[in-house]
């Protein structure tokens, strides 16, 4: 198989169509194992106590919140050059699911930071420019459904996300660059990770579901977007 | 083909001039983003010290000083620590309810002012390190130490 095929929508969706159970319920598997592992079979912080689980969904939400922005840039550098229609799809349909998931990582946050910190929010560099990149992400999704015409939606939505890769690397190493009241990274480190490998089993198995939870929404969400333009194309027509 | 070259051309050329832009922009206003200062930094810069500002560090082992005050028929608790970077150090005093985190030889973040050099903090914050174990791990580890120190 030609991976490059795949750039047509109708070979896109077949394949997707193909895939998609596997990655439906391999997401729900996984989300049982990893839920399994975080409340039973890992121990509780020696500081934080039993507050460390919330972890188990705020750092795989985080991680995606990031992932899901790189896919969105990528998709939109390749629909302002090559005029791809389906890079415009993807990035439309991952915009609410990266918000989302960027949501989920700042109430998480939230909720850990009030026992931990004693406080709910501050702005330090990391928090904020999380906020920002779930402003992006809104800024996104109105953007590009702002427009009568689509298209014209599409290439103004690519423009905001190319502009805004400009926070990713602010948020990865922020705290690195600044003082932060947020610690700096565990894993994602060139040393060893400064976390217990009973506390890396949970969050393995959580991240490699929510991974998949967001692909199964994704190829959701194209399939169904794939199948709009097609009935406006047809309607267009008559 | 010529001009998809050319929206290439375009794009990325406008990315780059735009990037340059924030790296510059970005690096002009690193030291504003400093959400707290260390206490070297604050025995270095005079200016500073009257204005509200926070500071961060380790509490020193052994500051830390209860005691309870009246104050409008309540009963409060007053504290009194010491933040350092073990090259200076600054004198807190906070009334309030600290963090659960809040310990001796952990990480903190204190705001508030400074006034006859010593802190008058309004909120105290406990600043959570990146390790993460479980107790018994921590406790052997202290073992270790103890018996390396010995």
């Amino acid at each position: 198989m030609n991976f490059f095929n795949l750039s047509s929508p109708n070979k896109f969706q077949k394949f997707s169509k193909r895939i998609y159970p596997w990655v439906s319920y391999g997401s729900i598997m996984f989300l049982f194992i990893g839920l399994f592992f975080s409340f039973f079979k890992s121990p509780p912080d020696y500081l934080q106590g039993e507050s460390v689980r919330i972890m188990y969904i705020h750092v795989p939400a985080a991680w995606l919140s990031l992932q899901i922005y790189v896919v969105m840039a990528i998709c939109s550098f390749v629909s302002l050059v090559y005029r791809h229609s389906l890079a415009d799809i993807i990035s439309r349909s991952c915009a609410p699911i990266g918000a989302t998931f960027t949501f989920i990582t700042l109430i998480t946050g939230s909720i850990w930071g009030k026992p931990t910190w004693g406080a709910w929010w501050v702005w330090d560099a990391r928090l904020t420019s999380e906020l920002i990149l779930f402003f992006i992400y809104i800024g996104h999704m109105i953007v590009s459904n702002s427009y009568e015409d689509y298209r014209k939606g599409d290439k103004n939505a690519a423009i905001l996300t190319l502009v805004g890769i400009v926070n990713l690397p602010i948020i990865k190493w922020s705290v690195d660059w600044w003082n932060t009241l947020h610690q700096p990274a565990s894993i994602m480190k060139l040393d060893t990770p400064s976390i217990d490998s009973e506390m890396l089993t949970p969050l393995f198995f959580m991240a490699i579901s929510f991974f998949l939870i967001f692909l199964s929404i994704m190829l959701t969400r194209i399939s169904t977007e794939i199948m709009v333009r097609k009935i406006e194309i047809i309607k267009s027509n008559f | 083909m010529k001009a998809k070259n050319k929206r290439l051309m375009i794009i990325i050329s406008l990315l780059a001039t735009f990037f340059l832009g924030c790296i510059l922009l970005f690096l002009n206003l690193r030291e504003n983003l400093i959400y707290f200062y260390s206490p070297t930094e604050i025995n270095e810069s005079k200016t500073t010290k009257t204005e509200k500002i926070r500071v961060g560090g380790m509490v020193s082992k052994g500051s830390v000083k209860r005691e309870l005050i009246m104050r409008d028929n309540e009963k409060l608790e007053k504290i009194n620590f010491e933040i350092t970077d073990f090259e200076n150090s600054v004198q807190v005093n906070y009334i309030g309810i600290l963090p659960d985190l809040f310990k001796e030889e952990q990480g903190v973040v204190v705001e508030g002012i400074f006034k006859n050099q010593i802190f008058l903090a309004s909120k105290v914050l406990a600043k959570h390190d990146e390790n993460y174990m479980p107790p018994e791990i921590k406790k052997m580890q202290l073992l270790k130490d103890n018996n390396d120190g010995s």
